[in-house]
């Protein structure tokens, strides 16, 4: 089973993400930064970092999900709610 | 282990995302015995994670149909994995966005003709390319969408599929003496990325909520993947140049 990160290791994590898919310094990316908006992350590098998180925090993020995740902290808190129901 | 695909070595382009129908024929060509080589497009680290997630690893490759230099290395770069091809399974097609969601009577050729080199042409390009790994033979399946009545949306795409369909049964009359057989998965509608490309993709699903005689479900690409390793199997042996329809019988009735 997998440890729970909480959310400033998962922002670590996602700014890690982000800075090797889209080369974003990671210092850029902040909970209340839109991906699109903001860091100018395009829609095939999103489903990449969708795909690495899913890896790095082993959780699933349905497609139907993926809309809902506009910034870095709703990828956060979706991250961490996801990561508590697999393990209750 | 028994399975349909025991000792075949499989090409199979166009894995993206584990939604495609692509990912789901190299799961269950691997399920079913054989050795699978991906190529990917553009984005390679993205399908190098996806491939990662298949039962077995699976070597990834970069082919862009519309380079002629990757194509002629492509047989080879699979040497280095393989020692010749079985089946090949193209999944591959593109069309710019001013040739599909409603502006057919606009497009210009140009974006007409990225359409049919990147989904038509590239059956025979890709076919060609790997001619020299199938010296006892092989199946090459292709992914089409009814190109034989106009849809919502879909357009250029569609003359396109059109032409892939031609182009396999004129590769089924000149490789048929080379016991290379080229066939056809026309697919219902799949969620996929390739899906998520085409404007007005919800119109076209609502005809198979409505019409398909067998319940379709959009999220599920292993009924056609299951139609693609059917073809690439020693089960069709006698079968080229046509068009095997998974799509719940949708192009069996009328209304």
């Amino acid at each position: 089973m997998a440890a729970i990160n909480d959310k400033d290791a998962i922002l670590e994590g996602l700014a890690e993400i982000v800075n090797e898919i889209a080369g974003i310094p990671a210092e850029e990316v902040e909970l209340d930064k839109s991906f699109t908006d903001d860091l100018d992350v395009d829609s095939l590098s999103m489903v990449e970092v969708v795909v690495a998180a899913e890896e790095r925090f082993e959780v699933k993020i349905p497609d139907d999900d993926v809309k809902g995740l506009r910034t870095v902290g709703d990828a956060a808190d979706y991250i961490l709610n996801a990561q508590l129901s697999t393990q209750s | 282990m028994s399975g349909l695909l025991n000792g075949k070595r499989i090409l199979v382009t166009g894995v993206l995302l584990e939604s495609s129908i692509a990912f789901h024929s190299a799961k269950l060509a691997q399920e079913q015995g054989a050795e699978v080589v991906l190529t990917g497009f553009g984005r390679l680290s993205l399908v190098e994670r996806i491939a990662a997630r298949l039962p077995k690893p699976a070597p990834v490759l970069e082919l862009d149909v519309s380079n002629q230099e990757q194509l002629d290395s492509l047989a080879e770069r699979v040497r280095q994995h393989v020692d010749g091809l079985d089946g090949v399974v193209h999944s591959i097609g593109f069309a710019p966005q001013d040739a599909l969601g409603g502006n057919f009577l606009n497009t210009p050729w140009d974006s007409v003709a990225t359409a049919l080199q990147v989904s038509a042409y590239s059956l025979k390009s890709l076919t060609m390319a790997a001619l020299p790994l199938m010296e006892q033979g092989g199946s090459v399946v292709g992914m089409d969408f009814d190109a034989s009545v106009a849809w919502p949306q879909y357009d250029w795409m569609g003359v396109a599929k059109a032409a892939l369909a031609s182009t396999a049964r004129y590769l089924a009359r000149d490789l048929g003496p080379r016991n290379i057989r080229v066939n056809l998965v026309s697919a219902g509608p799949i969620k996929s990325m390739a899906a998520k490309s085409i404007p007005g993709f919800d119109g076209l699903t609502k005809v198979w909520d409505e019409r398909a005689p067998l319940s379709w479900d959009l999220a599920d690409p292993e009924p056609p993947a299951r139609g693609v390793v059917a073809l690439l199997s020693d089960w069709f042996p006698k079968t080229t140049g046509e068009i095997l329809h998974v799509d719940g019988g949708v192009h069996a009735v009328g209304a």
